[in-house]
């Protein structure tokens, strides 16, 4: 929980906390709000902003028989009984294995050539994510941006020109940044990685190919 | 004025204990003649109309009621709980999305924050509030238009300047002990 030094920028804090990220951006958020107390207690001090504002707002006028309504869903409802704890893996934390339904094991991965696998996650169309594999001391995909991607380090490490991105590490990237980012020699390198636009590959997967792989 | 605002958010921490512990129906009655109104306006504001905006808000009370163990007053207020339940509710049912949350940190039921702590938060909720009620008109109506689900996430890029405060530290301290205690 205390070795992570790429954290989320107020951008996509204030996005999550306003409910304006596109949901694939929202999984990745989460996922690194599970692993770090420090962003989670900065979207919490967002949150109560949302809080006061909603507090300060000029009344709606309720519906005459509004709260009888209310307490004849609450009495109509079952018990809530404690959620069961959501199942989490050492890899992947729980917001995680609510999309991939199960664990590690449980990830459908497909094979995108060089050692590389993916799995896409189902999100709404505006964004998409999904979970990389790529092998200890390969060469990550090279690749420009267009629009803003967004890649969490679950297991393994890689590293580029701006440092270091192990467990919990977000990198934030944007339209200006062409890098090669190299996985630590060691286990598979695992990232979830989620982009507002299509990628373009430059090399490693020909442009031709990227249609029928649907990144 | 703010310390009425203070003694305010202790009395809704004090009827969500009695929802909690004893579900006090008087208790949950007047947290919903306050933040029912307020709930939703903010769904018509996020662009639903009132039917479903009536619709959309008892669920929300409902949420608040069936899920009141949950509320951590040594991390949030009322008013910010039930933003948080109020903002899901509008993704789900207005934008028809999932809405990824983190992994729990909850208290359960055998341990339960410092008086101290919740005493700070609800503090710090309150300056929150009236340092976000002195900003500039337009700078609190950019802030107003992000919440309100006016703004995308690129054209966020472009505001700074969220008078926060030292919530956030107080937050972050909360965090810590729960983590301690729940070990």
């Amino acid at each position: 929980m205390s070795n992570i030094s790429h954290h989320l920028n107020d951008q996509l804090l204030l996005g999550y906390a306003s409910g304006n990220l596109p949901e694939a951006f929202n999984l990745v958020v989460a996922t690194h709000l599970s692993l770090c107390d420090d962003c989670r207690a900065r979207l919490e001090s967002m949150d109560a902003v949302g809080g006061a504002l909603l507090d300060d707002l000029p009344v709606a006028a309720l519906a005459d028989d509004s709260f009888e309504r209310a307490m004849a869903l609450i009495e109509a409802a079952p018990e809530v009984k404690p959620a069961p704890a959501r199942p989490s893996c050492d890899v992947l934390p729980a917001p995680l294995t609510d999309y991939v339904g199960g664990g590690i094991g449980a990830v459908k991965w497909r094979a995108v050539g060089g050692g590389v696998k993916q799995a896409i996650l189902p999100t709404s169309k505006d964004a998409s994510v999904r979970l990389l594999s790529i092998p200890g001391g390969a060469a990550m995909p090279d690749h420009g941006h267009r629009g803003m991607e967004l890649t969490l380090v679950l297991q393994g490490a890689f590293s580029d020109d701006d440092g270091r991105y192990g467990r919990g590490d977000i990198e934030i990237a944007n339209e200006e940044l062409e890098h090669t980012p190299i996985a630590e020699p060691g286990p598979d390198c695992i990232c979830l990685a989620a982009t507002d636009a299509p990628l373009r590959f430059t090399s490693l997967l020909p442009r031709l190919v990227q249609p029928f792989i649907k990144i | 004025m703010s310390q009425d605002r203070i003694e305010e958010n202790a009395d809704w921490v004090a009827a969500m204990a009695r929802i909690r512990q004893s579900k006090d129906k008087a208790a949950f009655a007047a947290i919903y003649r306050h933040f029912g109104p307020r709930v939703k306006a903010f769904l018509m504001r996020s662009g639903a109309d009132a039917s479903l905006a009536e619709e959309c808000m008892q669920d929300v009370m409902t949420t608040v009621w069936t899920k009141a163990h949950l509320f951590d007053p040594s991390r949030a207020s009322v008013a910010t709980w039930v933003f948080t339940i109020a903002r899901n509710r509008k993704i789900d049912a207005l934008r028809k999305q999932r809405r990824p949350e983190p992994e729990d940190v909850s208290w359960g039921p055998d341990h339960e924050p410092d008086q101290e702590d919740v005493v700070a938060l609800q503090q710090e909720s309150d300056a929150l509030s009236r340092a976000v009620a002195a900003l500039p008109e337009k700078q609190r109506a950019l802030i107003e238009q992000a919440f309100y689900g006016d703004l995308s996430h690129s054209e966020i890029a472009e505001q700074t300047g969220l008078p926060l405060g030292t919530i956030k530290s107080r937050i972050r301290l909360a965090l810590e002990r729960l983590r301690r205690s729940v070990q």
